[in-house]
């Protein structure tokens, strides 16, 4: 063990046609993977109403698009910054990050931990 | 290309069947058989586009049902287009085709049966056409009055008490009541006119599904707390492809109609009815899109396509008399009908999924009355048919849906109309890879 917060996950949830943008960046400062997933959720772009065959109703949810990112300490706060730079549009939902701390990371393929599995 | 024809050359090519004929005095010349020949042939072109609206009804249908409700919606279409088939057979087409009668109602269950194989024109009926190729046109249109009923029930009726309505709809219901018209009845007495069915057969359907809507109940969730829960359709790529197919069967729908191709009047006129039949679904598609886009600050796919159906239900009743402009009108109005009457029903709390209420009851009233405006018929004439068609088939089918009801229940559990029919009735899902909607 001995690694204490070494390795940190930054949870990102962005505006869906970012992606690519963001992906790049990433790329760009480093970032060696991400994992991707399209969700559905709310915050202070609390839905909107929609229209079907002439009756409105109500969208709660909103399409976003969610990055786990698993990086050294080190790193972290670069990653965010390059995130919140890429993803901004200024207007409401452009999303949120958070950062935690990783007990552990492993590499499936070697049986590397930490750091070295990144 | 046409006119390379000389006279010359055409008295020659007119000339040598004559010769030949010659040597058998008794064999008909083309002059005699030509338009039975020509009008059974429009009864199979037109009977199979009819046909082909089977499929349109199936996919527009699919389309516009949640995801979890498609493969009971395919399997209700399938069912009820065999069933018609068989029912028209078996009672249907003698019903509602009788000859003599009393004009109301003929005591004449007798199946169908057909010509001898090798009939020779001496035998044949060389005033209309083959009688097979007349059933075959005609059990068409009976199935298009059942798939409208599936549509307005769809999501929450239970497949066998559906299909029992079906057998009674297409072998007596509609049978007795297209009789009073087509079968010489006593509305065609009085002068009625519905050329090829807006009231016969789309507002039957109408009729039909709004019985069948008010005594089944919406949809769970549908309308609660006073507000109007749209569900929304599932692929909008197939109900689009089926309004197509409904289209281009119409052409047959409506062409098939004239019920004579034989002389250059006749085939001019199934050209014209042709293009005006084209001309009111363009328009009613184009008022829809317009309209919503006007009316609900976005453009909506799904009523634009009930506005194309709604022109063409629009223009069935009279397709040969308007004018292309007369048509554009007639299936623009069907637009508008369409626009304003799918939120109506919802202010009335009545769950029509794909709108087969506007597009074949209401539109069909307004193309039966927009008959009187080519004078073909008189006001009162056209409003005593559209009376006396509502009346008897809502009468009858609420009827029928308040025994099948009591006796079997038509509505699905609650749990089994959440799950979605797919997986509770069917244990079948259309899209197994997809999650559901």
């Amino acid at each position: 063990m001995g690694k204490e917060w070494t390795v940190k996950l930054i949870l990102a949830t962005i505006k869906p046609y970012k992606l690519e943008e963001v992906r790049a960046a990433l790329t760009e400062i480093g970032v060696r993977g991400m994992m991707v997933s399209e969700i559905k959720g709310f915050g202070a772009q609390s839905g909107h109403t929609e229209i079907y065959r002439g009756a409105e109703y109500a969208v709660n949810f909103v399409p976003k698009v969610k990055l786990e990112i698993a990086v050294s300490a080190e790193m972290a706060d670069s990653v965010v910054e390059t995130i919140t730079n890429t993803a901004r549009t200024g207007k409401i939902g452009d999303g949120k990050i958070f950062v935690l701390d990783l007990a552990d990371a492993v590499r499936v393929r070697t049986g590397e931990t930490g750091q070295d599995a990144l | 290309m046409k006119r390379l024809i000389t006279p010359a050359l055409a008295a020659l090519a007119a000339s040598l069947p004559a010769a030949a004929f010659a040597q058998e005095a008794a064999a008909p010349g083309f002059d005699e058989i030509g338009p039975y020949i020509m009008t059974t042939l429009l009864f199979l072109v037109g009977g199979f586009l009819v046909f082909w609206m089977a499929a349109g009804f199936a996919m527009l249908e699919a389309g516009l049902v949640r995801s979890k409700n498609v493969t009971m919606q395919l399997t209700k279409n399938i069912a009820l287009f065999s069933i018609a088939a068989v029912m028209y057979w078996l009672v249907g087409f003698n019903l509602m085709y009788p000859g003599e009668f009393n004009g109301f109602f003929a005591f004449n269950f007798v199946p169908t049966s057909l010509e001898p194989v090798g009939l020779a024109a001496a035998d044949a009926d060389l005033g209309y056409a083959s009688v097979a190729s007349d059933f075959f046109f005609q059990l068409m249109f009976v199935a298009a009055t059942a798939s409208i009923v599936s549509g307005a029930l769809a999501e929450r009726i239970k497949l066998w008490p559906f299909l029992i309505f079906v057998v009674v709809l297409t072998g007596i219901f509609y049978p007795i009541t297209g009789s009073w018209q087509w079968g010489g009845g006593w509305l065609s007495q009085l002068g009625f006119s519905d050329f090829a069915g807006s009231t016969v057969v789309h507002s039957v359907g109408g009729w039909a599904a709004l019985a069948g809507a008010l005594v089944l109940g919406p949809r769970l969730g549908k309308y609660k707390d006073g507000k109007v829960n749209p569900m929304l359709g599932s692929n909008l790529a197939l109900a689009t492809l089926g309004t197509f197919i409904l289209w281009l069967g119409w052409f047959g729908f409506n062409g098939g109609s004239q019920l004579a191709a034989g002389t250059v009047g006749d085939i001019t006129d199934v050209g014209r009815i042709f293009a005006n039949t084209n001309m009111a679904a363009a328009s009613g598609a184009i008022v829809a899109l317009v309209l919503t886009q006007l009316v609900f600050g976005k453009p909506d796919l799904t009523m634009t396509l009930n506005g194309a159906l709604a022109g063409l239900v629009s223009i069935t009743a009279e397709p040969l008399a308007p004018s292309l402009l007369g048509a554009l009108l007639i299936g623009g109005v069907g637009g508008v009908i369409v626009v304003f009457t799918v939120p109506l029903l919802d202010k009335l709390k009545i769950d029509d999924v794909v709108g087969a209420i506007p597009v074949h009851l209401f539109a069909g009233i307004w193309g039966t009355i927009a008959v009187v405006f080519s004078g073909s018929a008189t006001l009162g004439a056209q409003l005593t048919g559209i009376v006396a068609y509502g009346v008897a088939t809502f009468a009858a089918s609420l009827l029928l849906w308040l025994v099948l009801k009591a006796v079997l229940g038509i509505r699905v559990s609650e749990e089994a109309e959440i799950n979605g029919l797919d997986s509770t009735e069917m244990g079948m899902e259309a899209y197994p890879d997809f999650s559901k909607g």
